[in-house]
């Protein structure tokens, strides 16, 4: 009688303990995909500002064409990423591609001195400031997530249920290095 | 930390506070109703008069404080960069976007509201934002949007509602000691003598005691906003600064009271000397040099 109390109370214990590992656990992954399109939405809104910007570039300054082409090729493989691996990569190179776009307007004194082109890079810069506050929050996320997942009872919980460990969102430094910059 | 854990850490303690203080209220309730023969029956009515008083304060407590301080909501247009620090640091903390109030004052100080983070109000002074630089100012924001994410204005609600509580008890409980003369007479005993003592002794000391509870819990939440506002914005040295500059400012703010002291980010009232270990037990907020040092640790 004593016994059975016993094994029924290891019994209910056990299950409430896996239970509550499994609830966090797919509480963190609806989290992390929460976050990330929380980072998809300013990434679409750089997305979406980087045609009139090349516009009102190409109106001053026709000859840079590699630079030009640059962004667009950044642009169309951020349009197509899937994975946020993917998406991160492109993101860098974007990123960069726009750094030396921007850069070039100390060349062009008319071009740094168009309103619209004041506008766009003012907007540009808090559509980036948004994207790394976007990332920070994914990246905490992920990394709790992780970690439940690589302790304890997360690490046989999350091996039962399937968990995998997510990527967070940054580009290797190797990937990074593939970028090119020209000015 | 993380954030997540931050906040269920917090709602874990607040919890765990509620549990101590309904044992102060039980130990209370007990000798004050044996000390004046009537029982329970008025801890009941206490409760709901200091529930509902506090209930009507937390719910409508936004307007109810920025009626006071006469704070005038902006738009994006008003203040873009204001506005911008605070849109970036709510994508940082995953909070939806609170309301902005500006005051006119020209004490740099700034406060957070709302029951809870969808009906959040972040307001600061016109005197913060001439005196601080960005990051100083985003300091400053972030801490105040670690108040509403850790859900603090629902915590204080709770420790304030157990504060009144207590006063209000103790108050019946000298009352009935006034007009309760002839029960008490009835059964004189000496067990009955003993709990008269301890509850007048009770009743003069624990107003004092809750209100002492309160405002350690209100400390704590200053060290912990600190602390999530730093991670927040992976810059302690922007929040240290802007409480030094607000440290040296000498100015009182006029619009506070004693009402929504704690809220601020610094103690509004100036002037009041801070230091000694007991002026610090009756202060809503840590000693500013002791946050700097932490701060600056990090």
């Amino acid at each position: 009688m004593d016994v059975n109390l016993i094994l029924i109370g290891v019994v209910v214990f056990i299950v409430l303990f896996v239970w509550f590992t499994y609830n966090s656990l797919a509480t963190g992954r609806v989290r992390i995909k929460e976050a990330l399109s929380g980072i998809d939405v300013q990434l679409k809104r750089r997305v979406d500002l980087v045609p009139n910007l090349l516009e009102t570039v190409k109106g001053y300054a026709k000859h840079e064409k590699e630079l030009l082409e640059n962004v667009t090729k950044a642009r169309s493989s951020l349009m197509q990423a899937t994975t946020t691996r993917e998406k991160a990569v492109s993101d860098n190179m974007l990123s960069s591609a726009l750094k030396s776009l921007i850069a070039i307007s100390e060349a062009y004194p008319d071009l740094k001195a168009s309103k619209n082109f004041l506008n766009l890079q003012e907007e540009l810069s808090d559509i980036e400031a948004k994207i790394a506050y976007a990332r920070q929050f994914f990246n905490t996320n992920v990394g709790s997530y992780n970690s439940t997942l690589v302790n304890f009872p997360g690490s046989i919980i999350g091996s039962i249920f399937g968990f995998k460990q997510e990527d967070f969102f940054e580009a290797t430094d190797a990937e990074r290095k593939n970028v090119k910059v020209s000015f | 930390m993380n954030i997540y854990s931050q906040i269920s850490a917090n709602k874990t303690k607040t919890w765990l506070i509620m549990f101590l203080f309904v044992i102060f209220i039980t130990t209370i309730l007990f000798v004050y109703g044996k000390a004046s023969g009537y029982g329970l029956s008025y801890a009941g009515i206490g409760l709901i008069i200091s529930g509902l008083m506090t209930f009507a304060s937390y719910y409508y407590s936004d307007k109810m404080i920025l009626g006071m301080s006469g704070a005038k909501q902006i738009q994006k247009k008003g203040n873009p960069e204001l506005f911008r620090i605070v849109e970036n640091l709510c994508i940082g903390a995953g909070i939806p976007m609170p309301k902005i109030y500006i005051i006119e004052d020209s004490a740099p100080n700034a406060f957070a509201t709302g029951r809870d983070p969808k009906h959040s109000i972040v307001c600061v002074t016109t005197g913060i934002l001439s005196k601080l630089d960005k990051a100083e100012l985003e300091g400053v924001i972030a801490h105040e949007l670690s108040h509403i994410q850790n859900y603090d204005i629902r915590v204080m609600s709770v420790v304030v509602i157990l504060v009144g509580l207590v006063a209000l008890l103790a108050d019946f409980f000298m009352r009935s000691l006034w007009y309760g003369g002839n029960r008490r007479d009835r059964e004189s005993s000496n067990a009955a003598s003993i709990f008269l003592f301890i509850g007048i002794i009770l009743a003069v000391l624990s107003p004092i005691i809750a209100t002492l509870i309160q405002l350690a819990v209100s400390r704590k939440r200053e060290f912990l906003a600190d602390a999530s506002g730093s991670l927040l914005t992976r810059y302690p040295e922007g929040l240290a600064s802007a409480l030094e500059k607000i440290a040296k400012d000498k100015e009182p703010l006029e619009a506070a009271n004693n009402a929504t002291a704690h809220l601020y980010i610094a103690n509004p009232f100036k002037g009041k000397i801070e230091g000694s270990w007991f002026a610090n037990l009756f202060n809503t907020h840590p000693p500013i040099e002791e946050r700097i040092k932490i701060l600056r640790s990090m």
